[in-house]
C-alpha cells in the first residue's frame, strides 16, 4: 500500500532512483552491520549461537528493510509524520498498561515476533515530527512564545513517558534529538541560555526526585571507587577493559574482560567496551571514522535537499546519531554516567536496530525524492 | 518575494546553525578520541595490570612442616596422611543445607559447627573451608560415598603433624595448633607463608624454631571469571617443606627419665658438659601434644588443666625451686676463690641442742644429732648446714651471688630460645633493695648458703651450674638443636688454652665471660669441691652413698638437696614425721644434682622431685639409673657426632 501510493505519482524513473541512491552510505552501514555481528560474535567467545544469530537475523532483516523503505517518496513521511508521533506516544502510553518488565523498568511491549521498545521509535518519530513542524515556520514567527511553547510541550510527553519507563539515557537521547531541531530551526540562543541556567539550578531537585539507583549511577560516575563491586563495578570494569585493550587491542576473541564476564551487558550498551579490548585503540578509531563518515554523508544529503522538511530531518538525524554514539562511548570510558544508551547499529537490540534503519531510510528517501515539493 | 526572502534567511540559520553543530560535535569527537588516547596509550600499564589482577587468582598451597628427630635420628615430629574434608564456598549452593548434610554424615558436633561458622565469617567467598581435619577411615569413606549429594564438598588426603611419642617429648618438642592473629602478627614467617588451615609451632621447639619448621607455600595461579570460577590453571609454584631438625635429645634416655618421673611431679636434666648439648629434659607429668594439632577437646583439656600435678608446666625451665643443698658446691667454692677459707677451716655442728645462733635467731642442721667437726669435704659430703651457715656469713651474699651467676644461675639456660623459660632469682644486696626495697639481713645470708630463702633456680640451671663445674669451670653454650658449629674438638681446645692462661685479678669481679673462656681464680679450689662431690656420692657417710654405682666407669659424683616448701618450726623438728605423714603439698622438694663419670667427667645431670622429701632417698636413686643408660649410650652417641661432623 505505502509502495504503491509513493510510486503512482510518479515523476521520477526506476533508474534516476537508482542512480540517487547513496550506496557509499550503504557500504557503510554494512561495513558498521558486519562490525557489529563479529563483536557479537566475540561476546559469545567465538560460538554462533543464540546472541549472534539473533544480531545477525535482525540487521539483515532491517537491513533490507532500510533498503525497501529508501524508496517510499518522503513526501509521504512528510504527510505522517504527526501520526508518526502520536503512534509513538500512543505505544509509549500502551508500555504503561502492557509493558513487560525486565530489571526494574518496563520498557517493552510484545509484539509476538519481536520486543519493541517504543521509546527506541520515539528517537525517530521526534526528529520527524519537529522536522514537519519548522518545515513551515517562518524565521521571523520561530521566537514567538506560541511556537516556543507548542514544540516544548511535545518535547515533554515522550521524554516524561520514556523517564517513568524509568529510562533516562533514552529521554535524554530523545529531549537531544529534539533540542538540536529546535536549535537548527533557529530558536534565539538566549532561551538555550536561559533553559540551560534553569536546569543546573533545578538539578537538586531533579536528582531528588531520581529513583535510588539513578542517583547511585551519578555519585558512582564522580567516584567509580565509591563501591567498586556494586554501582561502580560496570564503569571499573569496563574502563579497565578498554584500557587493557592498548594500542591494537588482544585480539579478536581473546578479551579476557569479555570472556571471563567481568564486563556487564557486554552485547548492549558496552559493546563498544568488549570491541575496543580486543582491537585497540587502532580498531576503536576506525570504528569512530566509520560512524564519522556515516554522519558526514547524512549531513551531505541534508545539504543537497530542498525542503526544509529534508534538511531539518537529516541535520536533526544525523545530530541525534552523533549523541547517541557519543553518549554511549563516553559512557563505556567514563566520560558520563551510567545511563543506558546503546551504541547505534553495534548493540545487540531489534528496537535500536529497528530506529536506526528507519531513520536511514528517511535519509535515503530524501536523497532520491530530493527534488520532491513537499507540503504544497 | 517575502516568503522567497524568508526562506533564503531560514535557509541560511539552518546553515549557520549546522556549522555550529557540527563545530561542537567535532569538539566532542576530540575529547572522546583523546580519552581513548589516555586509557589505551597512555595508562595501559595500569589497567593491563588491573586487567590481570581481574582474571588471575591466586590460590596458597599450605607447605609441610620439617621434620624433627632426636640426635640419633628418630623422628620425633612428623608428619601424617590425614583424611580432610574440605568446603569450596563457590560452589556450595546452600551452606547451611550443605553443613547439615556433612553432619548427619561425619557426625560433626555442635561446637564444631560453630567454629565452622566463624569461620565462614572470616572467609571470602572463593576460600575454601576446611570442614574436618582428621576423619577416620570409616567417616572419609562414607563421605565419599554420599558426595554426589554434597555440592563443593572435597574429600582432601592431608598431612597434619604427629608425634609419634607423643607423651614422652611435649616439654621439648611442643606441639603445634591453628595460627591465631596473634601468632599472625608476631611473626613474619607465618604472615607470608599463611593459608587456612596453617598449623603453626605453639610451644617447644616446634614455637621457638617456627620459621624454620613452616616451610614455604606454594601458589597455584588460576585464570578465573567475574565470578571466581576456575577457568584454567596457568601456573604453579610448588610449595617447599620447611627444615629438618635434629635435636640434641636421646630419645632412649628421655624415655627412661619420662618412665622414672611416671606418677610424680618433677624434672630430670641431662646436659653434655662440653658441648651444652641438652641430652634429655623431661618433666613430669605430661600429656599427649597429638591432641592439640586438631583442636584439643575441652574435656581433654580440663582433664590436663585441673591436674594437681600441673603437666603443662614445663618444670625443667619454668618450675622455681629453692636449690637446697645443690647449691653448697657452689657456696664453697666462692667461699675459696675469694680466700675467705682455706681446706683447713673447720665448724663443729652439734645437733639440734646446740643450734647455730645469729641475733637471737637459731639456724638448724638437718641433722638432729649433728655432724660434729666438719672440714670443707666433709661438708660437702654429708650436706652440713652449721658448716654453710657460717661460710656463708663470712662470704656474704653479694659474692656469693655472683660466683652462683657465673655458674649458670639466674639467668636463662637457652636464651630466648624457650619463651617460657624462668630466669629464677639469685639475692643479693642490691637485688633486695631494688625488688623488695627492703634492706638485706645477715640472717636472709646464713639460709641463702644452705639454698633456701630468695634463691630460686629451675632444674635446668642446676644441671647447667654442675655441668661448668664439671668442665673443669669453663662457660659452655646450652643448646637443644644440633649445631654443627659447637664442635667438640674444638671446644676442648679452646678449654685447654683457656686453662694456660694466667688468670688476671679481675676474674673475682663481676663481669661478663665469653663462651668457653674459664670462670675460676684457682683450680685447686674446684678440684677439691669436685672431690667433696665424689666422696658424697662414694663414701661412707656420703649423702648419696646408698645411689652409688660400684662399677668403675659408671662411677659419678653427686649432690643432694632437700629444699624446703616451708619454714620448719620447732614444733616439725619435735615431731621428725615420716614423709607419709606430712601433707603432700608441704613436703620437701627432692633435688639431686651429678657429673659422670667421675675420672673423665663428661655428662651432667640434675633430678628434681616435687614435694618428693629427702634428696637422697627420693632423687638420688633416679640419678643411678640414668648414668648407667647414659654411659651405655656414650660411644653410640660419639659415633654419631663423628659421622655428623664428616658429613659437614
Amino acid at each position: 500500500m505505502i509502495l504503491s501510493t509513493s510510486l503512482n505519482s510518479t515523476s521520477y524513473s526506476f533508474f534516476d532512483k537508482l542512480k540517487a541512491v547513496d550506496y557509499f552510505l550503504i557500504i557503510i552501514v554494512a561495513i558498521i552491520g558486519s562490525i557489529s555481528v563479529v563483536s557479537i560474535y566475540s561476546t559469545e567467545s567465538g560460538s554462533f549461537s543464540f546472541y549472534t544469530k539473533n544480531h545477525l537475523t535482525r540487521f539483515l532483516v532491517f537491513f533490507s528493510m532500510f533498503l525497501v523503505l529508501s524508496f517510499v517518496r518522503v513526501s509521504f513521511w512528510y504527510r505522517q509524520a504527526y501520526i508518526f508521533y502520536i503512534l509513538g506516544t500512543l505505544l509509549l502510553l500502551l508500555v504503561i498498561f502492557f509493558g513487560i518488565s525486565a530489571s526494574g523498568s518496563k520498557r517493552w511491549i510484545n509484539f509476538f515476533i519481536m520486543n519493541l521498545q517504543p521509546s527506541e521509535l520515539m528517537k525517530i518519530a521526534i526528529i520527524v515530527c519537529f522536522a514537519r513542524y519548522y518545515h513551515r515556520i517562518q524565521s521571523s514567527d520561530i521566537q514567538s512564545y506560541k511556537y516556543l511553547l507548542q514544540p516544548i510541550i511535545l518535547l515533554l510527553i515522550p521524554c516524561y513517558l520514556v523517564i517513568t519507563q524509568p529510562d533516562l539515557g533514552t529521554a535524554i537521547l530523545i529531549a537531544g534529538s529534539g533540542l538540536a531541531i529546535i536549535w537548527l530551526a533557529g530558536l534565539n540562543l538566549k532561551y538555550f541560555i536561559y533553559s540551560g541556567l534553569i536546569l543546573l539550578v533545578s538539578l537538586p531537585f531533579v536528582i531528588s526526585f531520581l529513583k535510588p539507583y539513578q542517583k547511585s549511577r551519578i555519585l558512582t560516575f564522580f567516584n567509580p571507587d565509591r563501591d567498586p563491586l556494586g554501582a561502580g563495578y560496570q564503569i571499573i570494569q569496563s574502563k579497565i577493559a578498554i584500557g587493557s585493550g592498548g594500542l591494537l587491542g588482544k585480539g579478536f576473541l581473546q578479551g579476557t574482560q569479555s570472556y571471563l564476564e567481568f564486563l556487564p551487558e557486554k552485547h548492549t550498551d558496552f559493546i563498544f567496551t568488549l570491541f575496543s579490548e580486543e582491537f585497540g585503540f587502532v580498531g576503536s578509531m576506525v570504528l569512530i571514522l566509520l560512524y564519522a563518515l556515516l554522519i558526514y554523508r547524512i549531513i551531505r544529503i541534508g545539504f543537497s535537499s530542498r525542503s526544509f522538511f529534508a534538511k531539518l530531518y537529516c541535520f536533526g538525524f544525523a545530530s541525534g546519531l552523533f549523541l547517541y554514539i557519543f553518549v554511549n562511548i563516553a559512557m563505556v570510558t567514563g566520560l558520563l554516567p551510567i545511563v543506558g544508551a546503546p551504541l547505534p547499529i553495534m548493540s545487540y537490540g531489534g528496537s535500536s536496530m529497528l530506529s536506526i534503519m528507519l531513520g536511514l531510510s528517511i535519509v535515503m528517501s530524501c536523497k532520491i525524492y530530493s527534488r520532491d515539493p513537499i507540503g504544497n | 518575494m517575502i516568503k522567497k526572502i524568508g526562506n533564503l534567511n531560514k535557509n541560511k540559520i539552518i546553515s549557520r546553525r549546522l556549522f555550529v553543530l557540527v563545530a561542537a560535535k567535532i569538539g566532542l569527537l576530540g575529547i572522546v578520541t583523546s580519552r581513548l588516547y589516555n586509557l589505551q596509550i597512555s595508562e595501559k600499564q595500569k589497567y593491563e595490570v588491573l586487567s590481570d589482577k581481574n582474571r588471575i587468582r591466586e590460590w596458597k598451597t599450605p607447605p609441610q612442616r620439617g621434620i624433627i628427630t632426636d640426635f640419633f635420628n628418630n623422628i620425633i615430629a612428623d608428619n601424617q596422611r590425614v583424611y580432610q574434608v574440605h568446603l569450596s564456598l563457590e560452589e556450595v549452593s546452600n551452606f547451611n543445607n550443605s553443613i547439615f548434610k556433612l553432619k548427619n554424615i561425619i557426625g560433626l558436633k555442635e561446637d564444631e559447627i560453630k567454629k565452622i561458622y566463624e569461620n565462614k565469617e572470616k572467609s571470602k567467598p572463593w576460600d575454601t573451608l576446611i570442614i574436618s581435619e582428621n576423619l577416620s577411615w570409616n567417616e572419609f569413606s562414607k563421605l565419599n560415598l554420599y558426595l554426589h549429594e554434597l555440592d563443593g564438598a572435597k574429600p582432601v588426603l592431608a598431612t597434619s603433624r604427629y608425634y609419634p611419642y607423643s607423651n614422652d617429648l611435649v616439654h621439648v618438642v611442643g606441639y603445634v595448633g591453628d595460627a591465631t592473629t596473634q601468632d599472625i602478627q608476631n611473626k613474619k614467617k607465618i604472615e607470608e607463608n599463611f593459608v587456612p588451615g596453617l598449623k603453626v609451632g605453639k610451644i617447644g621447639i616446634e614455637n621457638s624454631k617456627d620459621t624454620d619448621l613452616i616451610g614455604n607455600h606454594g601458589t597455584k595461579r588460576y585464570e578465573v571469571n567475574a565470578s571466581g570460577k576456575k577457568i584454567s590453571e596457568i601456573s604453579y609454584n610448588k610449595e617447599t617443606q620447611g627444615e629438618n631438625l635434629r635435636a640434641t635429645i636421646d630419645l632412649e634416655i628421655q624415655q627412661l627419665a619420662q618412665e622414672l618421673l611416671k606418677n610424680q611431679a618433677g624434672s630430670i636434666c641431662v646436659m653434655d658438659i662440653y658441648t651444652g648439648e641438652v641430652i634429655t629434659m623431661a618433666s613430669s607429668p605430661t600429656y599427649d601434644p597429638n591432641k592439640f594439632t586438631h583442636g584439643i577437646s575441652t574435656k581433654d583439656w580440663n582433664e590436663i588443666k585441673n591436674n594437681k600435678l600441673r603437666p603443662l608446666l614445663n618444670k625443667s625451665l619454668a618450675g622455681l625451686y629453692s636449690p637446697g643443698s645443690t647449691i653448697k658446691p657452689l657456696v664453697a667454692l666462692a667461699a675459696l676463690e675469694y680466700g675467705i677459707i682455706d681446706t683447713k677451716f673447720k665448724v663443729n655442728c652439734k645437733g639440734h641442742d646446740h643450734p647455730y645462733e645469729l641475733y637471737g635467731e637459731r639456724y638448724h642442721c638437718w641433722k638432729k644429732n649433728g655432724h660434729g667437726l666438719m672440714s670443707m669435704r666433709n661438708a660437702i659430703k654429708q650436706s652440713c648446714d652449721i658448716y654453710f651457715y657460717e661460710v656463708a656469713r663470712l662470704l656474704g651474699v653479694d659474692k656469693l651471688s655472683l660466683i652462683a651467676k657465673r655458674y649458670g644461675l639466674g639467668s636463662k639456660v637457652l636464651e630466648d630460645f624457650f619463651s617460657e623459660e624462668k630466669k629464677g632469682i639469685v639475692p643479693s644486696t642490691k637485688w633486695k633493695k631494688q625488688v623488695l626495697e627492703q634492706s638485706w639481713y645477715l640472717g636472709e645470708t646464713v639460709i641463702t648458703g644452705i639454698g633456701q630463702g630468695y634463691i630460686q633456680t629451675t632444674p635446668l640451671q642446676l644441671c647447667l651450674m654442675t655441668a661448668q663445674l664439671a668442665n673443669g669451670g669453663y662457660k659452655i653454650k646450652p643448646n637443644l638443636i644440633y649445631d654443627k658449629e659447637i664442635d667438640l674438638d674444638s671446644i676442648k681446645s679452646k678449654i685447654e688454652s683457656e686453662k694456660n692462661k694466667s688468670v688476671s685479678q679481675n676474674i673475682l669481679k663481676d663481669r661478663e665471660f665469653k663462651y668457653y673462656e674459664r670462670l675460676y681464680r684457682n683450680p685447686n679450689n674446684l678440684k677439691l669441691v669436685l672431690d667433696a662431690m665424689y666422696g658424697s656420692t662414694n663414701e661412707q657417710f656420703g649423702t648419696s652413698f646408698r645411689s652409688r654405682h660400684k662399677e668403675d666407669k659408671y662411677k659419678f659424683a653427686g649432690k643432694t638437696g632437700t629444699s624446703q616448701v616451708k619454714r620448719i618450726t620447732d614444733q616439725d623438728r619435735e615431731l621428725d614425721l615420716d614423709l607419709d605423714e606430712i601433707e603432700y603439698k608441704s613436703r620437701d622438694h627432692a633435688l639431686f644434682i651429678a657429673f659422670a663419670p667421675y675420672d673423665k667427667p663428661r655428662y651432667s645431670l640434675s633430678v628434681l622431685i616435687e614435694h618428693g622429701g629427702s634428696g637422697s632417698k627420693a632423687a638420688a636413686p633416679l640419678a643411678n639409673k640414668l648414668i648407667k643408660k647414659i654411659l651405655d649410650r656414650h660411644e653410640l652417641r660419639e659415633k654419631i657426632r663423628k659421622d655428623l661432623k664428616n658429613i659437614a
